[in-house]
């Protein structure tokens, strides 16, 4: 086990659909009710034409590695060597995230290949949206 | 802003470099902002406005004994100072104040008296990169890189490339930190830190500080020292989040801040004679190349393998040799304005013979800020 403990998101008004969201075990995205942008990170208004009526919605929760490093020095609440990496859902949207599942390597962790969401419980309320390898 | 308006005729860095644990943050401004006004022959008192990041302009202001009609206090990482630059040509080109300093200083390998504040948990990053374990700027800066490999066929040679010809130019200075020859397997043999990034790809981390006075450029001809001319200048930001990038194989802000000056300046790429682009890590370079619009995308890489950014070569890049072998106590882009200055002065350690107008492009954060600055010293231009 690594020693310590992962920073903790704090959530704020904003975001909270997001964590209360993987809490239950699903991905929330939103989407913009007036252009249909999908995007992320949350916030109560579309970054692409400023309407304020937007919708959440469960995204599928796949993707694809889209981006990674590999470190190698210690951090609390983490292993090295880690992945710190980022995936492009199928909905559009990039976010950081772990990839858990598969050995930290290059060989391993090839762009592109298709991923699916890998909820981490930490604790009552925070469970963290990372992804595994997607099966089959 | 009008070509050759604005001049700056005081530059300087700290009297040290490198391992300063005798001077606190304030006193690395301090040192520095000394030098510079030595540098113009000016005291406190001729300064009527003042702009620094890392620590606030009243903090700056009042320990100097300054009383400005004018403070710019933007704060956005490494390139602050390109973006200080700006404002204050905009600032003296208006009237509202006439003599302007500008101040950097950190204790970046000592840590005495940092002010750098601790991320919110609640912040965006907080909430949506900090729990995945990033830590700093190499885990950070260095996330789109895989992606640019993969899309341009950059290799791991080519990316340890540029740590190698920096070095050549750190040899010829002799305030850099490293001064030895290095391979590119030096490079790929060197610790790993994040994949694909090894030691030699990643700056420096040490103490120091710059400063800078700027005037308007009919007041230039008084100063002691050789006047360089602001000919253009730009500044963008795009995102907090790197994750959040529009391209990870090109900077927005880059892509905003670069052309805004080369338009404003009225240059054509084959008119710059010496360019400096803040390089954290090895692969900003690249990026800068690129964005700029001196190499087409995917061929900067191969530019600087075939040496044309090394000593000899047609555009020489980053002569002081970096935040990769000179210096990078943070913020690093001070560092590179003063490197353009001397070299605009003619008195660079590695002068480029007859350099007339340099480039010097800065970032801050991880890609998420912009500033470039064109100099030349030929008045009139």
């Amino acid at each position: 086990m690594p020693e310590g403990q992962r920073p903790r998101p704090q959530p704020t008004p904003e975001t909270q659909h997001f964590w209360d969201g993987t809490r239950a075990g699903e991905l929330r995205l939103q989407r913009c009710n007036s252009c249909q942008k999908t995007y992320f990170p949350p916030r109560p208004f579309c970054p692409s034409c400023a309407a304020r009526e937007v919708s959440v919605f469960k995204a599928t929760g796949k993707g694809r590695l889209y981006s990674y490093v590999i470190h190698h020095r210690p951090v609390p609440g983490f292993t090295p060597p880690y992945a710190i990496a980022v995936v492009e859902l199928d909905e559009g949207p990039r976010m950081m995230t772990n990839i858990t599942g598969c050995p930290q390597t290059p060989e391993a962790l090839v762009l592109d290949m298709p991923v699916e969401i890998a909820f981490e419980k930490i604790d009552d309320d925070i469970t963290l949206p990372l992804f595994r390898p997607a099966k089959g | 802003m009008k070509h050759d308006s604005i001049a700056i005729v005081g530059a300087a860095e700290t009297t040290e470099m490198g391992r300063i644990p005798e001077l606190s943050q304030i006193g690395l401004h301090a040192d520095a902002a000394l030098n510079a006004m030595k540098d113009a022959g000016l005291g406190p008192k001729d300064i009527d406005g003042i702009a620094t990041a890392g620590e606030t302009p009243v903090t700056i202001a009042h320990y100097l004994g300054i009383t400005p009609k004018w403070v710019d206090g933007t704060a956005v990482g490494g390139c602050s100072f390109m973006i200080h630059v700006r404002h204050a040509a905009a600032a003296i080109e208006s009237g509202l104040a006439k003599t302007i300093l500008i101040t950097h200083g950190e204790s970046g390998r000592s840590g005495v008296g940092r002010t750098r504040p601790a991320a919110s948990a609640a912040s965006l990053a907080g909430q949506f990169e900090a729990p995945y374990g990033p830590m700093g700027p190499p885990t950070l800066f260095t996330i789109p890189v895989l992606r640019y490999m993969k899309t341009y066929g950059l290799t791991h040679e080519q990316l340890a490339m540029v740590a190698v010809v920096q070095r050549e130019w750190a040899a010829k200075n002799p305030r850099a930190t490293f001064h030895d020859p290095i391979t590119v397997d030096d490079v790929l043999n060197s610790r790993m830190i994040a994949y694909p990034f090894r030691l030699l790809q990643c700056c420096l981390v040490t103490d120091g500080g710059g400063a800078l006075i700027l005037t308007s450029a009919d007041r230039a001809k008084d100063f002691p020292q050789k006047p360089v001319y602001l000919l253009g200048t730009g500044e963008s930001v795009e995102t907090p989040m790197v994750s959040q990038m529009e391209d990870f194989t090109s900077s927005r802000a880059f892509r905003v801040a670069g052309p805004t000056a080369f338009a404003e300046a009225g240059i054509k790429h084959s008119d710059v004679d010496h360019l400096m682009i803040y390089d954290a890590f090895a692969h900003l370079p690249i990026y800068g190349l690129e964005d700029l619009g001196f190499c087409k995308k995917g061929e900067a890489a191969s530019f600087i393998w075939e040496r044309n950014t090394a000593p000899g070569g047609k555009l020489p890049l980053n002569t002081n040799g970096g935040g990769l072998s000179y210096m990078h106590s943070g913020m690093y882009g001070m560092y590179a304005l003063q490197e353009s200055v001397r070299q605009m002065r003619g008195i660079a350690p590695a002068q480029i013979p007859g350099a007339k107008i340099s480039v010097c492009h800065g970032v801050g954060g991880m890609f998420a800020a912009s500033g470039t600055i064109i100099m030349t010293n030929e008045a009139g231009r």
